[in-house]
This record gives structure tokens, C-alpha cells and sequence, in this order.
């Protein structure tokens, strides 16, 4: 018996036999509602009753003093009948690889409820564009929020990818909750190697059940990149502005989330989108990219990463033994500083013991545009005595996720500085015209 | 014609929608429509959803078949992320959410416990997110509602919604709108198809508008508020008409939405005694364009230099139905061209009734009904449009054809000026809606128990207006339902007689409209300077006619700057005295003290609204008695 209710709505709605989409009646004073019991969330309170009553409206009653009747037992959502899919010998293959997010489901107006697509005909139904781009086949790994991920699901989804592509897929796109998106992008860049194909990471800011959704133009990009896109290289494609025209192509390595609800939230950051996708076609913006080879993959998979890494964001009036519990508790630490890389004068000393036991401390900037430079203040310079590994231009997510591979594979000091201060995947050494800053006002 | 409205079962229900007196629903930003152009569009596609059973609905489909591109006006400063659907919907507006409820106590009816939001799916653009945010606050019940005349109407409903975007354009490949007016709260009220006549109608809408009125927290002016009304009779079907914003207009058009259904009905009745049949219209579309290529008619020319052509379809049977009038001036015909126009885009249809016409000559009619396969009985539509329009055009066409053999379709109807109504679009399916998740539900007991005490109803307040101030219940009606009675009660306080005020408030104001004065620049802090300048006396109530005027025009930016150029002193006004007894001194020597009226009248000519008449009187008096001493 399921009955989404707790405590005190659970033992009167329970005593009545009643369960999740019955169709009920409460009497209550001179009222008479009659609807579909709706699940309620958890988190609400415990002293009311959600119906949907035949009007589509769902109102909350207060269960006290009512009257309650079971007229008719729930019926299981209904299935939608859809064609089902053929596989066309002129398109190539290309998995969507799901962890999360909103992009596989829909609504079903009965109930309300938001449920979970288990075969692809029903994307295709919604995005019928697709069918005419690729042959896509689900790859479920799992559902997660993307702020639940941990490098040990990056490891799985870098897994899926290879076996994927190894399988003859022409590219690979992964459906991600936006959260950690540049996370798991920046990830995937690393652990696979020799990669010769685009694995593209794809979401929606405004979910599929709505008809505003970002997720059909997003889509419809990330399948057009995948499957005729030059590049090979793990990449985020979302809106480029609050328009419905194009996506960015964004190097995994270069992007950040840089606004919480907006459609073209991820920009890349120090250079330029690789491309911009339509509807229609793939206009480069960018000649530097690792570029796809044709024939069945040959990516290899290097998924050593030691996720016992820190990220500390640095604020005015930080106590030292905050860093200094960092240190001791991780492998590894990467300070996002404040302007060119600093950190309060008070820490230097933390930071030099640190690194004199064998636990590399790397600086990035919490600016996230530009470059540090430790070389320019005296802070900068004693910071170098002390033995940090300057990040570069690398966003301090990115030199996280880049310091967690570099001790996945070593732990000697000066290789983690030299495979830290080596270009793996475009992490590192943007150059910095001056049109790689965004702000909206020019 | 007579219409015995109770034998053929009318049934009327109305919708009212109320803007609300506070800040956005789901947002802080101002409910304040905009004048100027937006700062920037942006450009948006809406998909479709699926309804419960799987099937696109109705409305959604229809919407679907026009790919359409939505521009979306924005305005840095008074919309935000929300209306533009970049950012999550802030909790639901306690305020609005407190005049709903005291709405809804005042006419009796029952607030649900928890306010839950939904997402009711309108893909027409109107809104940028493809779904409009909606609640149900309140339900009806057997003692809620208002009297009429002719009996009680109840309520069903009450919910709190968005308003919809501005529509600024509509095209079939894209539409604008702007987002100013997008998410203001507005208060839907519904009731039980109750009401049982025309007038009915329009006392029910009087009465909940006042209602409405009486809470002081409502938004006033153009627009604001609107009806809906829901008109079905018996074998008919139930209409949904859109948009009324005159109240007098509301019995005119159930009448008439009455003739078109029993019209409807007589023709069905005259097709099927004729036997024509529904898979009788499953005739293909065929391209007529060579008929016309040495045509007369400037219409067929315009289309086809634009590279359009003539598509038509046969109509079996239907000879002289489609120039049948439904309602006055408008044609079964009409309907049909509304149906082309909102499918396919096009400007219209040209039907076999109305042929020869337009420029087009019997033998073109001819060869058209010879293409086409027509025989005697039979009739025919054209589209001028380019193939896919002309296609949807007809085929929606020859749908609205075959549901005239069925009877009259249910629809949403546009409310036209003259009472008449248009076909907008088939009447949405119900199962569209789904929970707003990203906003929490709202307990409504601790918002009822800050609403201590309900408004005076309206005809309280109007008899408390006519006891206190000595009016009129017609003149404080007037004020009530201009929505002035705060400010009448504050100008009253300057000790200018309150007669005077009310006549000033509304008389005064609808003539100066009546003569074509902007009389909407006329602000509160206007009256409120002109009673204070009438309570120092240092105005004329003579002039308070000339003062609004000039201030409607922006003559002047205050009522003091109009008195500092007109006012006249005592000295000013003797001169003109003396002036006036001089011209006519011989008259005045003639009729001694009799020529008051003379003089007064002669001088009031020259001083009218820059003195008060009460000194001009005195003065008069006192001048006239020197100048006969004099003498």
C-alpha cells in the first residue's frame, strides 16, 4: 500500500484504507470536495490532505472535522502508446548517457507527478528533431543530483563513455543535473585519454516538463556536436543567451556555472565558446581545439584519481587552523585566492609547512578571469618560498579536479608540480585577448 | 427578435478578472504597465506538452501547428529575471493573497486550508515559462454570491493567478508581447451558471465589480478589469467570450451569442433536411490559380504579385448557407474566414454566396465551380495564400464545415465592439495542469486571522456617503463606483461644500471628457489643491471647470500656478466695475438700482473663475450704490 503521508494525515488516511491517487470525498462543514489524493512532500506538514480535484486544481484541506470517502482506487499512471524507434543506417550512433537531472521525464497531468522516461521514443517524442540528427539509445547509470556526485561517479560516467565510443559510438552525450556540470566536465577531460571523439555534457535550466524548457534547443545542439561536431573534447552544450537560437560549445576545462537560474548560465571562462550550435548548423568560434578522428575510437581510460583533495575559498580574517586543518586532513589543497593569488599575510607560514610535508598546495584565483601571478606583491613572492604550485589560469574547480589526477598517479612533489603546470586538456595557457571578459554592459 | 430566454434554457456564467493593488505574484517587482518601447526582445519557442492520456491537447495542438517565434519585451527596471523566466518564482505575494481571501469573505465564500500553486499549460505565448501560475483560494457554496433582480447568483470560485504578457503583435510565424504586465496579480472570480437572462448579466457584473471595488485594494483604469462570459442554451454548446471590458455591452452580446446559436441550429436543421453529409466535405484541395490569370479583381492581382495563390475547396450542398447572417452583419461566412485566418494566417476566404464580387466576374465563378466539380446546390471556398497556409486555412475550414452539420462547436469567442463575437480558438481541453514545484504551498489560517474586519460592502459605503455628506445616492453611487470615495472624504476636509466636491469629482470630469480632454492627466493631488485653494478661497468655484481643463491639457503643472495667472485683485476687479458702469451709464442712470443684474452679468463676463462671484456681487452692489449717489 502507497501513501506518500506522515503522522497524523498517515493514521487518518491509513485507518481509511485510503492510498496515493484515490479518488476521495471529504465532507467538511458546508463543503464537499471531492478529487485524487496527491502524494504529499515530506518536508510539508503532516495535518493536511493535497487533492486534485477535477478541475485540475490541487488544494491542501486541513483534516480536522472532515468527513472522508473512498470512491474510487487509484489506476496506475498510464503508459503513452509511441513508435518505436528505427535505427537509420545513414545517422550515426550516439549514446545519451543519463545521471541525473530533469532532461528524461515528463509530466503526467492526472497526477501531477513528474516521472522518469525509461526508453528514449519518449525523448523523441518530445524532441522529434533528434531523430533526423542521430540514433541515440539510453545508457542509465544512475539519477543523482549533481550536487550529490563524487569523483567516484565521474569515474563511472568516464567508464560509460569509453565503453561507449570503444562500442563505435560517433560521440557520447551525457544528461547532467547543471549543479556540478563543469565538475564532472573538467573530470572527464582528464581521465579520458587520447580522446578522439566530442563527449558532450548537456542539461536544461528551466526543466522538460515545461514548454519554456532550454532542454529541446540545448538537446538538439548537444546531438548535432556529437554527431557531426570537429572537436574531440569533453564539452558543456547549453543556451548561449536568454534567446532560443543557439548553444555554446564550452570546454569542459573553461567553464563555470556563473549565474544560479539563467539559461545561458555557463560561460567559459579566459577564452572564447569553441562554437555555437543552432537548430540548423555548427558555426565554429574558436580554431583551438583537439580535433575528432575518424574510425572507431581509440580513447583510453585513465581514471586514477585521488579524491581526498581540498578546496579552500580564502576571505578576509581567515583563521589560520582552518588551512591548517585542510593540510592535515588532505592529500592535496588548492587555495582560491583573492586577486592575483594571495592569501592573508598570517597563513604563509601554514602554507610552508604544509608543503614541507609532502602535501602539494596549489594557488588559483577566487577572480576566476585571469591568470595569478605570485610574482608581482610581496605576498605572491613569499607564497613561492613557501612552496606553492601557481595554478595559472586554471579555475580553482578545475585545478581541484586536475591536482586529485596529478596524486592519483604520483606522490612525488616535483611531478605533481610539473603535471600541474603541464597542458593536459586545455586547462591551462588560454590566451587572454581582450575579448575573453564578458561583462553585460558593453 | 423576442426571445423567451427561460424556454430556451440560456444558462450565463461569468468570469471576472481583477487586477490587484500590489506588487507582482511571484516577484517585487511594480504591477505598473509601461508606455515606452521594452529595452530589449528576446526570442523564444515554446514546445508542447502532453496531456494525461497521451494525446496533445486540444488547444496545445492547435498552437502547435503555427511554429511560432515569441519576442518578449523587457524593461530593465520594473521586470525581472522571473518574468523572463531566467530565475525560480519568489513566494506568492502575501498581500495578493490577503485581498483574495477578503474577496472571497466578502461575497461569502469558502477559503480552501492550503493555498497550492499550479502550472495551468497556455502555449500561446502569453506567458514566457508556456504555463500560467494559478491557485484556487476559495470555493463557492449554496449561501455565497450576490442578488440580482432576478434571483441569487453563487459563486464557484476564486482563484489568484498571473496576468498574461501584453500582446504587442501577432503574426502566424511570430507573435510580441511585452512582460510589464506579466505576473500582476489578478484575481479570477467565477460563478454558477446562475444567471438566466441578458440584463441579469450585466446587474450580476455591476455588483461583483463593486464588490470588488469596496476592498480599496484593487487596481482602477482601462483594462483592469475584465469580464468573461460563459453563455450556453439549450442543444447549443457553451461559449467562452473573451475580453469585455463594457459592462453595458455584456446583455447586447448574449443576445446576440443567442441568435448565432439558434441560427447554427437552423442550419444544421436545413443541411440535414438537404442530406448532406460529413464525408460529403472530404473533397481535396485544388489550385484554381489559372482561372484567374487575366483577372480584374485588384485583390487576386495584390495576392498573386506576391507570388500567393488561389487554393479552393467544394462545399457540397451548402448553396446560400454561407451568406447566411448569424448576427447582424456577420455571415455564416465569417466564421469560416475566421477559422482560415487563425489556422492559416491568411487574410481571409471568398465563398460561392458571395461570388461574383471583389472585382471577380461570373465567367471566373464559372470556371471556379467547373474546376472545383461544383453542381447546382453546391458551394465553394477559396484562400489566396501561399500552399501550406492555404492548406491549414482550408482544412480548418472544412472541419468548421462538417461541425455545422453536428451543431454549434464550442469555442473561445472574442467580444467585438458592437456585441458581436469572433472565433479566437476551439475551447481548451481540462487537464492541464501540474503543480508549481518550485513554490511551497500556503497555509491560509494565520492570513485569515490578520484580516480582522471585512470593507463596508458598496451599499454601505454609499449610504454612509449620502447620510454624512448630504448627497445624493445617485451622485455617491457615482463617486463609488468612479472608485473616488477616499478621495472625496479627503478633499471634504478643506470645508468646500461636499455637493460641490462630488459634482466636481464626477460631472464636471465626464464632461470635460465628453468634450475630448485628457482628462486621464487629471492626478488626485490636482483635486486636492483645488479644494484647498476653494477652502482658503483664494479660487472661484466659477472657475474650477477652466482649471481642470488647463490641467488635463498640462497647461499648467499646478493649481496654484493656473490661480497666480488669473487671479484678480478686489482693485483689479472695482476697475472693471467702474469700467463696465461708464459703457452702460446711461442704461444704469435709466434703471437706478434694477440694473444689478445688467452690470453683474456684464462684469461676470469679464471676471468669470479669477474672483470669487460672492465678493463680484458685493462689489457690484457697493459700486452701483456710489455711482447713482454720484449722479
Amino acid at each position: 500500500m502507497t501513501l506518500h503521508y506522515k503522522g497524523k494525515a498517515k493514521r487518518i488516511l491509513s485507518s481509511l484504507g485510503v492510498e496515493d491517487y484515490d479518488r476521495i470525498r471529504i465532507r467538511k462543514g458546508s463543503l464537499v470536495y471531492e478529487g485524487i489524493v496527491i502524494p504529499r512532500p515530506e518536508i510539508f506538514d503532516d495535518e493536511h490532505v493535497i487533492l486534485k480535484l477535477d478541475s485540475g486544481y490541487n488544494v491542501g484541506i486541513y483534516l480536522d472535522g472532515v468527513e472522508i470517502e473512498v470512491l474510487e482506487k487509484g489506476k496506475p499512471i498510464q503508459r503513452r502508446e509511441i513508435p518505436s524507434l528505427r535505427f537509420r543506417e545513414d545517422l550515426p550512433y550516439v549514446p545519451l548517457i543519463v545521471t541525473g537531472g530533469t532532461i528524461t521525464s515528463r509530466v503526467d497531468y492526472s497526477t501531477g507527478a513528474v516521472i522518469s522516461h525509461e526508453k528514449p521514443e519518449e525523448l523523441l517524442d518530445i524532441v522529434p528533431e533528434l531523430a533526423e540528427i542521430v540514433n541515440i539509445d539510453y545508457v542509465p547509470l544512475f539519477a543523482e543530483f549533481s550536487e550529490n556526485l563524487t569523483p567516484d561517479h565521474w569515474r563511472k560516467i568516464a567508464k560509460a563513455v569509453y565503453d561507449e565510443l570503444r562500442k563505435g559510438a560517433e560521440g557520447a552525450i551525457i544528461a547532467h543535473g547543471t549543479d556540478t556540470m563543469h565538475f564532472t566536465a573538467a573530470a572527464l577531460a582528464f581521465m579520458l585519454r587520447n580522446l578522439d571523439k566530442p563527449v558532450i555534457l548537456v542539461g536544461s535550466q528551466r526543466s522538460i516538463d515545461r514548454p519554456s524548457t532550454d532542454a529541446i534547443l540545448n538537446l538538439i545542439a548537444a546531438a548535432r556536436m556529437a554527431a557531426q561536431g570537429p572537436i574531440a573534447e569533453s564539452v558543456i552544450v547549453m543556451h548561449g543567451s536568454p534567446h532560443d537560437d543557439y548553444a555554446f560549445v564550452i570546454r569542459g576545462v573553461k567553464a563555470r556555472k556563473l549565474h544560479t537560474s539563467r539559461r545561458d548560465a555557463f560561460q567559459p571562462v579566459n577564452e572564447p565558446p569553441i562554437a555555437k550550435v543552432t537548430r540548423e548548423k555548427i558555426e565554429l568560434l574558436s580554431n583551438k581545439f583537439n580535433p575528432r578522428r575518424e574510425g572507431r575510437s581509440q580513447v583510453e581510460l585513465d581514471d586514477r584519481l585521488e579524491p581526498n583533495v581540498a578546496l579552500l575559498h580564502v576571505w578576509p580574517g581567515m583563521p589560520e587552523d582552518m588551512l591548517r586543518y585542510a593540510g592535515e586532513r588532505f592529500k592535496g589543497v588548492v587555495i582560491a585566492g583573492t586577486g592575483l593569488g594571495h592569501v592573508p599575510r598570517w597563513l604563509i607560514p601554514t602554507v610552508g609547512e604544509i608543503v614541507s610535508s609532502g602535501v602539494p598546495v596549489v594557488v588559483t584565483s577566487q577572480c576566476l578571469f585571469g591568470r595569478v601571478d605570485l610574482q608581482v606583491y610581496e605576498t605572491g613572492r613569499r607564497l613561492l618560498v613557501a612552496g606553492v604550485i601557481p595554478g595559472g589560469d586554471m579555475l580553482p574547480e578545475v585545478a581541484l579536479i586536475k591536482l586529485m589526477y596529478a596524486l592519483g598517479h604520483t606522490s612525488d612533489m616535483e611531478e605533481i608540480r610539473r603535471i600541474m603546470q603541464t597542458n593536459i586538456a586545455g586547462e591551462l595557457g588560454a590566451h587572454l585577448g581582450l575579448n575573453v571578459f564578458p561583462p553585460c554592459w558593453r | 427578435m423576442d426571445i423567451d430566454y427561460e424556454r430556451i434554457g440560456l444558462k450565463v456564467g461569468l468570469e471576472i478578472h481583477q487586477r490587484l493593488d500590489t506588487h507582482k505574484l511571484f516577484c517585487s517587482c511594480p504591477s505598473i504597465m509601461r508606455e515606452d518601447d521594452p529595452h530589449e526582445w528576446i526570442r523564444r519557442r515554446l514546445s508542447v506538452s502532453y496531456s494525461e492520456l497521451g494525446a496533445v491537447d486540444p488547444a496545445a495542438r492547435f498552437e502547435s501547428l503555427r511554429k511560432r517565434d515569441f519576442l518578449y519585451g523587457i524593461y530593465y527596471d520594473t521586470t525581472c529575471e522571473v518574468e523572463a523566466d531566467e530565475a525560480p518564482p519568489h513566494p506568492m505575494n502575501e498581500e495578493a493573497l490577503e485581498i483574495s481571501l477578503t474577496i472571497a469573505l466578502m461575497l461569502g465564500m469558502e477559503p480552501v486550508d492550503e493555498v497550492h500553486i499550479m502550472r495551468k499549460i497556455v502555449v500561446d505565448g502569453s506567458n514566457t515559462t508556456g504555463f500560467q501560475r494559478t491557485a484556487l483560494v476559495a470555493l463557492g457554496g449554496e449561501g455565497s454570491g450576490i442578488e440580482t433582480k432576478w434571483g441569487r447568483v453563487r459563486m464557484a470560485t476564486l482563484c489568484l493567478e498571473e496576468e498574461s504578457a501584453y500582446i504587442v503583435e501577432s503574426k502566424p510565424e511570430r507573435a510580441k508581447y511585452r512582460l510589464d504586465r506579466l505576473g500582476i496579480p489578478l484575481v479570477e472570480l467565477a460563478t454558477e451558471p446562475d444567471i438566466k437572462n441578458p440584463e441579469q448579466a450585466r446587474e450580476a457584473a455591476l455588483k461583483l465589480g463593486r464588490i470588488l471595488r469596496a476592498t480599496g485594494r484593487v487596481q482602477r483604469g482601462l483594462g483592469t478589469i475584465r469580464q468573461d462570459i460563459n453563455v450556453s442554451i439549450e442543444g447549443g454548446a457553451r461559449q467562452e467570450i473573451k475580453g469585455v471590458q463594457d459592462l453595458d455591452l455584456i446583455p447586447e452580446i448574449i443576445r446576440r451569442e443567442v441568435m448565432r446559436q439558434l441560427n447554427l441550429l437552423s442550419i444544421r436543421d436545413e443541411l440535414r433536411s438537404r442530406g448532406v453529409r460529413e464525408e460529403d466535405l472530404d473533397v481535396p484541395i485544388i489550385d484554381v490559380t489559372s482561372v484567374f490569370s487575366s483577372s480584374e479583381s485588384k485583390l487576386i492581382k495584390k495576392a498573386m504579385s506576391k507570388g500567393e495563390r488561389v487554393y479552393g475547396i467544394k462545399v457540397k450542398g451548402f448553396s446560400g448557407i454561407l451568406g447566411k447572417e448569424l448576427q447582424p452583419g456577420r455571415r455564416f461566412g465569417t466564421e469560416l474566414a475566421d477559422y482560415a485566418k487563425v489556422f492559416g494566417g491568411v487574410k481571409g476566404i471568398l465563398h460561392g454566396d458571395e461570388l461574383p464580387g471583389y472585382g471577380i466576374g461570373e465567367d471566373e465563378v464559372n470556371r471556379v465551380r467547373e474546376l472545383l466539380g461544383c453542381d447546382e446546390g453546391d458551394s465553394f471556398v477559396l484562400v489566396l495564400g501561399r500552399k501550406d497556409a492555404a492548406k491549414l486555412a482550408l482544412d480548418s475550414v472544412r472541419e468548421r464545415l462538417k461541425q455545422a452539420l453536428r451543431g454549434v462547436p464550442s469555442e473561445t469567442r472574442r467580444a467585438l465592439p458592437d456585441g458581436n463575437t469572433a472565433f479566437m480558438r476551439p475551447m481548451p481541453g481540462s487537464a492541464r495542469m501540474y503543480p508549481e514545484t518550485d513554490v511551497m504551498p500556503v497555509n491560509v489560517r494565520p492570513i485569515l486571522e490578520k484580516i480582522r474586519e471585512l470593507p463596508s460592502m458598496p451599499e454601505d459605503q454609499v449610504r454612509e456617503l449620502t447620510e454624512k455628506y448630504d448627497l445624493t445616492e445617485e451622485l455617491a453611487w457615482e463617486i463609488f463606483d468612479d472608485g473616488k470615495v477616499e478621495l472625496f472624504e479627503k478633499l471634504s476636509r478643506y470645508g468646500v461644500p461636499t455637493r460641490f466636491l462630488a459634482s466636481m469629482l464626477v460631472s464636471m470630469v465626464r464632461s470635460l471628457k465628453r468634450e475630448g480632454e485628457p482628462v486621464e492627466n487629471l492626478r488626485e493631488k490636482h483635486f486636492e489643491e483645488i479644494a484647498k485653494l476653494l477652502g482658503e478661497g483664494s479660487l472661484a468655484k466659477e472657475a474650477v471647470p477652466e482649471v481642470l481643463r488647463s490641467l488635463s491639457r498640462g497647461e499648467y503643472s499646478s493649481v496654484e500656478e493656473y490661480v497666480r495667472t488669473h487671479r484678480m485683485s478686489v482693485d483689479e476687479l472695482d476697475k472693471v466695475i467702474e469700467q463696465v458702469l461708464e459703457k452702460l451709464s446711461s442704461k444704469v442712470m435709466e434703471k437706478g438700482e434694477r440694473a444689478y443684474g445688467m452690470i453683474m452679468g456684464e462684469v461676470m463676463r469679464e471676471v468669470r473663475g479669477k474672483i470669487d462671484g460672492s465678493i463680484v456681487s458685493k462689489r457690484v452692489k457697493e459700486k452701483l450704490e456710489e455711482f447713482l449717489k454720484a449722479r
